[in-house]
């Protein structure tokens, strides 16, 4: 008797799994199909792709032409490099930012400042809808559109990284900064020489999601680019997309696709604990 | 100690010039931009002060477009989301072997630029003269019509921009209940398990009163992020929304501002405002719900 239940109690269990591991791997199979799409597609030929009527899952005779084709025909070169000085200034730009601020919120005391934290904290509230407008005009009285430091400044700070960062100076102890005090080393050593080296994994996390974020950036690049000397990648595959290789030329298009995806691809791969982690504490899409 | 006052600000100061420049100036700004009646960049001129704005914005068909189509993928992909995302994170939080690589791979799509994966989507959904697309073969293969899913009908445009918001939000949904559900303590299970509850009463007595807090606030930021869909829709049907019939409110605010029909920031702003104060309502009233069900 006892015997029968375990075993109907098993089978049950060994259906629920079959259940469990076939809609994660459905799922899988959702997320993974358009990659392998791109892929397989980007190395079909432009008569291969265009001669299927029903596509195949393979590729007969793979071939790189598209690449060489994605980076001769358009300026994907162009959009790549323009998206990484992007990226890395604007990045580091905002590491200095928040960084500064973080430590004045966390280690020094001064009057007022609980009440600016409040307020920064209350900042956190605007959405970019609201503010984008004022922006746009800002930046093109001062005659920036189609430059770097139009496309830069507006996409520096960002409340959160500061807000983020301050709750992780906090937990590096009073004492630490009291003993450089009586050694004599000024607020901007400690941050630099103690602060940071502590705080380096917050700090990288915070740097990757905003690596992330600015590589993705469409809205802004959009409103204040005209010039594809200044597209970054986004509008780039829009342009691509409009005007590009022609519109019937996806093989080439799909091997723009992969190369805008592959560094952050490369990314997520060396730092995908570190970019989970982050994302599941600060991270907003969706 | 006197010298010290002023450093603290010292180090705010590059983080306050930046805010205030770009974030509480533009705010004020806009709302005065919303009262300026009919100011557009051309003339430089507004020929009133007063709500005009919001009346033009409210009576024009391209925004009643983008209401409609905003509210339809809100309605759609909020609930369907949060739903398949607690379905794949209960079953990701009861295996063991591969949960790594599932985990993995459904993160995927959080570190793709959504506007050059948009592209892949059109091509298996898109109708072409030298192929059907995929989707369509294998809805032949089912016995079913082609149907043309980028420029056809507006229910098949529809389908598609959902699907893909589904595909794009997913990650952060997947990864937060999963943390949700397995910091759950495990004492609960034990219980449970002592008491032989089902597992479906131990989902529905325990796991879910245990995340709902993440529940909702997923549930909350994916109103907010729903409301604001605008580049998803950009990778789909191409720049030109009103023309695709596919417009969102964001979308209705950056045409006002800038391309072809821009150059009134006025429209724009009133258009974000009621944006905005649409989002704030919804949120309000998530809120008080999330209130009365939340269990701790």
């Amino acid at each position: 008797m006892e015997n029968t239940t375990e075993k109907k109690h098993n089978t049950s269990a060994t259906v629920r799994k079959a259940i469990t591991y076939t809609g994660l791997a459905v799922w899988a199979l959702m997320v993974l199909f358009p990659f392998y799409w791109m892929i397989l597609t980007s190395v079909k030929s432009y008569s291969e792709y265009n001669s299927e009527y029903i596509p195949r899952f393979y590729a007969l005779s793979p071939t790189m032409q598209n690449y060489l084709d994605a980076f001769s025909t358009v300026p994907l070169g162009r959009y790549l490099l323009n998206t990484l000085v992007f990226t890395v200034i604007t990045t580091a730009l905002m590491l200095i930012v928040a960084t500064l601020a973080a430590y004045g919120f966390a280690r020094l005391s001064f009057p007022g400042k609980d009440l600016v934290f409040t307020a920064f904290l209350a900042l956190m509230m605007i959405p970019n809808e609201l503010v984008v407008i004022t922006n746009f005009v800002t930046i093109t009285n001062l005659h920036m559109r189609n430059s770097f430091p139009g496309l830069i400044l507006p996409s520096v700070t960002s409340v959160f990284y500061i807000y983020l960062l301050k709750e992780n100076f906090e937990q590096v102890p009073d004492a630490l900064y009291y003993a450089a005090k009586v050694d004599g080393t000024s607020d901007l050593k400690y941050l630099w020489k103690v602060m940071m080296p502590i705080c380096r994994p917050t700090l990288i996390t915070v740097g990757i999601l905003k690596v992330i974020e600015c590589w993705n950036s469409y809205i802004w690049p959009r409103l204040i680019t005209d010039e594809e000397a200044y597209f970054l990648v986004s509008n780039g595959i829009q342009e691509i997309r409009e005007n590009g290789f022609g519109r019937e030329n996806i093989p080439a298009m799909m091997a723009a696709v992969v190369v805008i995806s592959v560094p952050l691809l490369v990314l997520f791969i060396a730092f995908r604990e570190k970019i989970m982690a982050g994302v599941s504490r600060g991270g907003t899409k969706g | 100690m006197e010298k010290n006052q002023y450093k603290g600000w010292l180090y705010l100061l590059p983080a306050a010039v930046f805010l205030a420049a770009f974030l509480v100036y533009p705010l004020i700004d806009v709302f005065v931009y919303s009262m300026e009646e009919g100011y557009n960049f051309a003339s430089q001129k507004s020929f009133g002060t007063g709500l005009y704005n919001f009346s033009y914005v409210l009576h024009d068909p391209y925004f009643l477009q983008a209401l409609k189509n905003t509210f339809i993928m809100v309605v759609i992909t909020v609930p369907l989301s949060t739903g398949i995302a607690l379905l794949i994170s209960v079953g990701l939080s009861s295996i063991k072997p591969l949960r790594k690589l599932f985990q993995t791979i459904y993160f995927l799509p959080y570190v793709t630029n959504t506007l050059a994966v948009g592209l892949v989507f059109m091509v298996l959904f898109k109708k072409t003269a030298y192929s059907d697309g995929l989707v369509n073969l294998l809805i032949n293969a089912f016995g079913g019509e082609s149907v043309d899913f980028i420029d056809g009908p507006h229910a098949a445009k529809m389908f598609v921009m959902c699907l893909y918001i589904i595909w794009v939000v997913m990650p952060f949904k997947i990864l937060l209940l999963t943390s949700a559900i397995s910091s759950v303590n495990p004492n609960y299970y034990n219980a449970a398990r002592v008491d032989g509850t089902s597992p479906f009463r131990i989902f529905y007595k325990i796991t879910l009163p245990m995340i709902s807090p993440t529940l909702f606030y997923l549930i909350i930021t994916g109103f907010i992020g729903a409301f604001k869909e605008y580049s998803n829709a950009v990778a789909l049907f191409g720049t030109d929304l009103n023309a695709a019939e596919m417009n969102t409110i964001v979308g209705y605010v950056y045409d006002m501002l800038y391309g072809d029909s821009g150059g009134y920031p006025s429209y724009a702003s009133a258009a974000a405002i009621i944006l905005f104060m649409i989002v704030l309502t919804i949120t309000y009233l998530n809120l008080t719900i999330s209130k009365k069900h939340t269990f701790y």
